[in-house]
């Protein structure tokens, strides 16, 4: 066993990162024009209910049938079209993200224990800002989803606050706000 | 059937700031106010975006390049490795790097600090690591700035960096000091860190053998992402 290595802290991003870390391609989790990508995004708001305009809100999904293009999958990497899994996205001006992907499968759950155990489909998402001086990691669930009433995740977390998960319709794609304080404070985990 | 059984991560909690540290004035509105819910470690966070060769670009490793002229300020050379929390070589990853001019002014809308923008420099890199873990860029020594956070307030000389290392986990942003930084004491931002000891892992060490004769200063800075917990099934895993 190799000497065990503390990991480098995180600090902020800063309010000067938009020149850096913006790619042209960010907001794309998979190509425009790809069936069934949709819109999803949202405003970040901070404790006085003001739109926060240095954030970037970062996500990774499973793919359509919930797999990932990944060494570490057990069921072997699989590339699904030109998706890319990863979505990244500064807020504007007023606060606002958006990204275009495509709603992924369930995901088995590890460990086997459960056999027929699933985690609904959801975005993992990370969420940088000015002030913060760590990630915040969150998830999005969709509204539409019956598999939503038996997540382990989502059932984990006191009903009131589980709605903070759970995207909007907003046709044709899905809004997703983060409150990161207040009473509609969104749920961010600790991982 | 394959049984799911991840290799998750161990916690690394005590090595970075807390959410909540107010004496950094814009962390008080920004803060969450409810304590973490656990995430459970499974597929997708122990999976995680491999962004390689494809989103960097010929000359994304020397910030010095790219423009009509070379840019003020004293040229230097960053290099180092990317380590897991075992110390294993992080190989074929993604790290983007940016970063005040010289003078200390980002190339950023925002930035209302008076001193000049050079023509010559954006700040922006972008390397991916070998299959030691090894990654080096050239760019100038950023410059220190003020800020309004205190009276008299200046954030210490420093690089941005973002990496991803190979899962959800690992994801870091974090920024590079420089040593002996008579800014250190004064900033909230470097002190959020409360261990002393994680906290220098953020400086660079000056490195003479990094130093190119007659052309650039060199500094040397290990990152380390967060390692694995060992599982039952690794003893058996040949790839490991």
């Amino acid at each position: 066993m190799s000497e065990q290595l503390q990991t480098t802290p995180s600090q902020t991003v800063g309010p000067f990162f938009s020149f850096g870390l913006v790619w042209p391609d960010g907001p794309f989790v998979v190509p425009e024009g790809t069936p069934g990508a949709f819109r999803i995004g949202g405003t970040v708001y901070d404790g006085a209910g003001v739109p926060v305009p240095d954030a970037v809100v970062e996500t990774w999904q499973a793919d359509p049938d919930g797999r990932f293009d990944h060494p570490d999958d057990p069921r072997g990497a699989v590339r699904w079209k030109d998706f890319r899994g990863f979505g990244r996205s500064a807020t504007d001006p007023e606060g606002r993200y958006s990204l275009l992907t495509v709603k992924p499968g369930p995901l088995p759950v590890a460990g086997g224990a459960v056999e027929d155990s699933r985690e609904a489909p959801h975005l993992n998402v990370s969420v940088f800002c000015r002030g913060m001086l760590v990630r915040l990691v969150t998830r999005i669930y969709f509204p539409d989803e019956e598999a939503n009433a038996e997540d382990p995740v989502l059932t984990s977390i006191d009903p009131a606050r589980r709605r903070t998960l759970i995207a909007e319709g907003e046709p044709p794609g899905y809004r997703f706000d983060i409150h990161l304080q207040g009473e509609h404070e969104t749920v961010f985990f600790e991982l | 059937m394959p049984t799911y059984q991840p290799h998750t991560y161990r916690p690394d909690t005590p090595s970075h700031p807390p959410a909540a540290f107010p004496e950094y004035r814009s962390n008080v509105l920004r803060a969450p106010h409810r304590p973490f819910e656990l995430l459970p470690q499974r597929l997708g966070e122990i999976t995680g975006p491999l962004l390689g060769e494809g989103r960097v670009g010929p000359h994304d490793n020397d910030l010095t390049l790219g423009h009509d002229g070379e840019p003020q300020g004293q040229r230097i050379i960053v290099a180092g490795r990317v380590l897991d929390g075992d110390g294993r070589p992080v190989a074929g990853t993604l790290l983007e790097v940016w970063q005040a001019n010289a003078a200390g002014r980002y190339r950023h809308d925002a930035d209302r600090h008076p001193a000049p923008l050079d023509p010559n420099f954006t700040g922006v890199g972008r390397v991916i690591t070998d299959a030691e873990g090894r990654y080096s860029f050239t760019t100038v020594q950023p410059g220190a700035y003020p800020w309004r956070n205190h009276d008299n307030a200046w954030r210490p000389a420093h690089i941005h960096f973002s990496l991803f290392g190979t899962a959800f986990t690992q994801r870091l942003i974090t920024q590079m000091y420089f040593p002996g930084d008579p800014l250190f004491a004064q900033d909230p931002i470097f002190n959020s860190v409360r261990d002393p000891k994680a906290r220098e892992a953020m400086v660079a060490r000056f490195d003479l053998d990094t130093t190119v004769p007659e052309w650039a200063l060199g500094y040397r800075w290990d990152i380390v992402l967060r390692g694995k917990n060992p599982t039952p099934l690794e003893e058996e895993d040949d790839d490991e």
